[in-house]
């Protein structure tokens, strides 16, 4: 079943078949990327702004990579130089870039629901790009597929997300597809850094490092986001958060057979995550993740210009 | 000059009777089954009779954002929900914590002649949280009770002394139950709900903390507290266990909190952003046992007027706060039909036991020499609540466009018609 909708939100909603659909079409992008010319027309005379209201790096080039190599004109906006400084309102600000014909906004937000906001008042598409602490769509197709190439499925397979799940929009998007996509979601953190009605989610809370690893086939580390803290501390030093919620190679072995280790990045090095696991290519797939979220952006960006047009 | 209710079921708290209402001047003067000449007859056949409702409760933001409502249109949106007396808190611009902006509130409804305005105010200085106010010059002004409403007193000390000084003038206390330390940038209640929206949640807790400690000092200085905007399941039981110590403590529960619960909020919706936040479906059960069990005195709306360019932004950014004023009586009504309440009981929520609670002694019962405010209630009458009808200036609440059920249809204040539906007169 294709992907029908003006907009790409979150995948709370999502059927597996749409999950799916997002894959495999990401396949043949992927493709083209590891081919000698680097492009195509699909977008060619689309014009898809980065509106990007929070910061950030590889989540913007990837997209604009993405973008340029489906042929559209590609803008980057970010609001440290924007009229958003000069008090104007986000829809405001929205429209005024619409009106310049704009077909594609990739939106990334430090509110929730913000895409959803902007999706309901907009006839351009938006791809949700990361809205406060509640979802980011495409970092978890990314995930998806990275996983899917390494253990060749996704059914069935049981898959640990370690650390700061409170303030995570990624473990968010991945949760709710993992459990559409029939996979065994467990969860680990500190309980300061895990919600209060975390039942919600229908995921198995662990106690320990060990219990979170142990059959796992799949180790999803999350970024402690020290600047999302308001001023609390969930944890009392960067020492005690890595001897009990860090992942070393030691720690890995209680895994199922040929594990893999997923960060969305950037990395704590030695806090979250050791060296020697980021290092290890038997089962660090970090840099794939990065390499595939070209491949979703394109086919996201791709799937929502074809059902403009259609 | 004699004005004659007839035909209609006239609601007391204490029970009900099909009879005529005659008013002279400002006040009834008669409850009787017979026919009486009279100068203006009213109709009420099929409709309830009520004792104007005492809106406890509201923001009408005059002084200082008269773009959201003003004193006149808060009057013309009160009578147009049956409301003929209202409370308006402190958190104007300026903070009405001195006599003068007391009187003036008054003068400008007195001017407009709707309601009577009974101003709150505020317990501390600016909102400062340090020095109480005149509280004795303010009572001589016109001021009914004491609130920094919006925001907590978070000093004990102040709070104890607002008790005890309130006390002495007869007066008493209002608290904004929240434990500020507990709730950092939270825009919802803290829940599933919360949880899957990814929005940052207030737990019920930093309402009850301070719920307990406000029902402490009252027990300490023997002050009268009077908890606003009840929201959770623990308030009450608190509130409970208080009362039966002997503590004088009264409590208000708002409309939307026994109507609605946090899933409304799924669709990140701004006009379902309040505080007290929507609470989880539990807690609206606790807010309708606490209606029926008679834990709860008071209906009070929280009418909190904001401008719709301030709630058309991104959830996080939307100032707290609902439109009640309006559609008080249907969210009322279908607690009745519902079996929740009596239609005696929802008097004595709405009307008698505010009166009860501010000594209006005149106010609160239809009855021979009581003053001639009353709401006629159409209980059955369907309509869409839209902005043709709503009287406020402002458009923030949800059931805006929606169908309704059960509206006023006349309010009388003082013996005078001054809402006849759809319009104020």
């Amino acid at each position: 079943m294709a992907y029908r909708h003006k907009d790409l939100l979150g995948l709370r909603e999502l059927s597996k078949e749409e999950i799916l659909f997002f894959l495999s079409s990401a396949q043949a992008f992927k493709d083209l990327n590891n081919s000698e010319v680097k492009k195509t027309r699909s977008l060619h005379g689309k014009t898809v702004i980065n509106a990007f209201f929070e910061n950030s790096t590889r989540t913007r080039v990837s997209f604009e990579t993405g973008a340029k190599r489906l042929g559209a004109d590609a803008i980057n906006f970010s609001a440290s130089q924007s009229s958003a400084q000069k008090g104007e309102t986000l829809l405001d600000t929205i429209h005024n870039m619409e009106a310049m014909k704009t077909d594609i906004f990739v939106l990334r937000h430090p509110n929730s629901g913000a895409a959803q906001f902007v999706a309901q008042h907009s006839d351009a598409c938006i791809v949700n790009a990361g809205d406060g602490l509640h979802e980011h769509p495409t970092q978890a197709l990314l995930d998806l597929m990275t996983i899917q190439e390494h253990k060749g499925r996704l059914e069935g397979l049981t898959v640990v997300i370690i650390g700061d799940i409170f303030h995570s929009r990624v473990a968010r998007s991945n949760i709710w597809a993992m459990k559409t996509l029939g996979m065994t979601v467990k969860l680990f953190g500190p309980p300061t850094m895990m919600p209060a009605h975390v039942d919600v989610f229908g995921c198995h809370v662990c106690k320990t490092m060990e219990e979170a690893i142990e059959g796992s086939d799949v180790i999803m580390m999350l970024r402690i986001q020290l600047e999302r803290q308001d001023g609390s501390t969930p944890f009392p030093s960067t020492r005690e958060y890595s001897k009990f919620f860090g992942l070393s190679s030691t720690r890995i072995k209680l895994a199922n057979p040929n594990p893999i280790v997923l960060h969305p990045g950037p990395i704590n090095r030695g806090v979250e995550i050791n060296s020697d696991v980021v290092e290890n290519p038997e089962v660090s797939v970090i840099l794939n993740q990065v390499e595939n979220g070209v491949a979703i952006r394109m086919a996201v960006l791709d799937i929502l210009n074809r059902n403009r047009n259609s | 000059m004699k004005t004659l209710i007839k035909n209609g079921t006239i609601i007391n708290a204490d029970g009900r009777i099909n009879a005529n209402v005659v008013i002279e001047g400002e006040t009834i003067v008669e409850i009787t089954t017979e026919e009486v000449q009279a100068d203006v007859v009213i109709d009420a056949t099929g409709m309830l009779v009520m004792p104007g409702l005492i809106d406890m409760h509201v923001h009408f933001r005059d002084p200082g954002q008269e773009y959201k409502d003003d004193v006149i249109s808060g009057s013309e949106t009160a009578v147009a929900g049956g409301v003929t007396t209202c409370l308006p808190m402190a958190n104007t611009t300026p903070i009405n914590d001195n006599a003068s902006i007391t009187r003036a509130m008054i003068a400008k409804a007195k001017e407009r002649g709707l309601i009577d305005l009974l101003p709150i105010g505020a317990v501390t200085q600016g909102f400062k949280g340090d020095r109480i106010v005149e509280m004795g010059d303010m009572i001589e002004a016109g001021a009914v009770a004491f609130s920094d409403d919006g925001l907590p007193v978070s000093s004990s000390t102040v709070m104890r002394a607002a008790l005890e000084y309130s006390r002495g003038f007869n007066s008493f206390v209002i608290s904004h139950s929240e434990d500020c330390s507990l709730c950092r940038h939270g825009v919802m209640n803290e829940g599933p709900t919360s949880t899957i929206l990814g929005l940052k949640g207030m737990p019920s807790e930093k309402e009850e903390i301070a719920v307990a400690r406000d029902m402490l000092l009252a027990k300490l200085t023997k002050g009268h507290i009077h908890i606003a905007h009840v929201s959770s399941a623990w308030s009450l039981k608190l509130i409970e266990l208080a009362r039966k110590e002997g503590v004088s403590i009264t409590c208000e529960v708002a409309p939307h909190h026994f109507s609605f619960s946090d899933e409304h909020l799924l669709t990140y919706d701004t006009y379902f952003k309040m505080s007290p936040p929507l609470r989880s479906k539990c807690d609206v059960e606790a807010m309708k046992e606490g209606l029926r069990s008679g834990l709860v005195d008071v209906i009070a709306t929280d009418h909190a007027p904001h401008h719709t360019d301030e709630k058309f932004v991104e959830f996080d950014k939307a100032p707290f706060g609902i439109l009640g004023l309006q559609t008080l009586v249907p969210l009322t009504l279908a607690l009745v039909k519902e079996g929740v309440i009596t239609l005696e009981r929802m008097v004595e929520l709405t009307s008698a036991n505010p009166a009860k609670i501010l000594h209006l002694d005149n106010k609160g019962k239809i009855a021979k020499g009581m003053l001639a405010d009353i709401a006629i209630i159409d209980p059955e009458m369907t309509y869409v609540y839209d902005e043709k009808l709503n009287k406020s200036k402002s458009k923030n609440s949800p059931l805006l466009n929606q169908t309704l059920t059960g509206a006023a249809v006349k309010t009388l204040k003082s013996g005078r018609v001054v809402f006849d539906f759809p319009n104020c007169l």
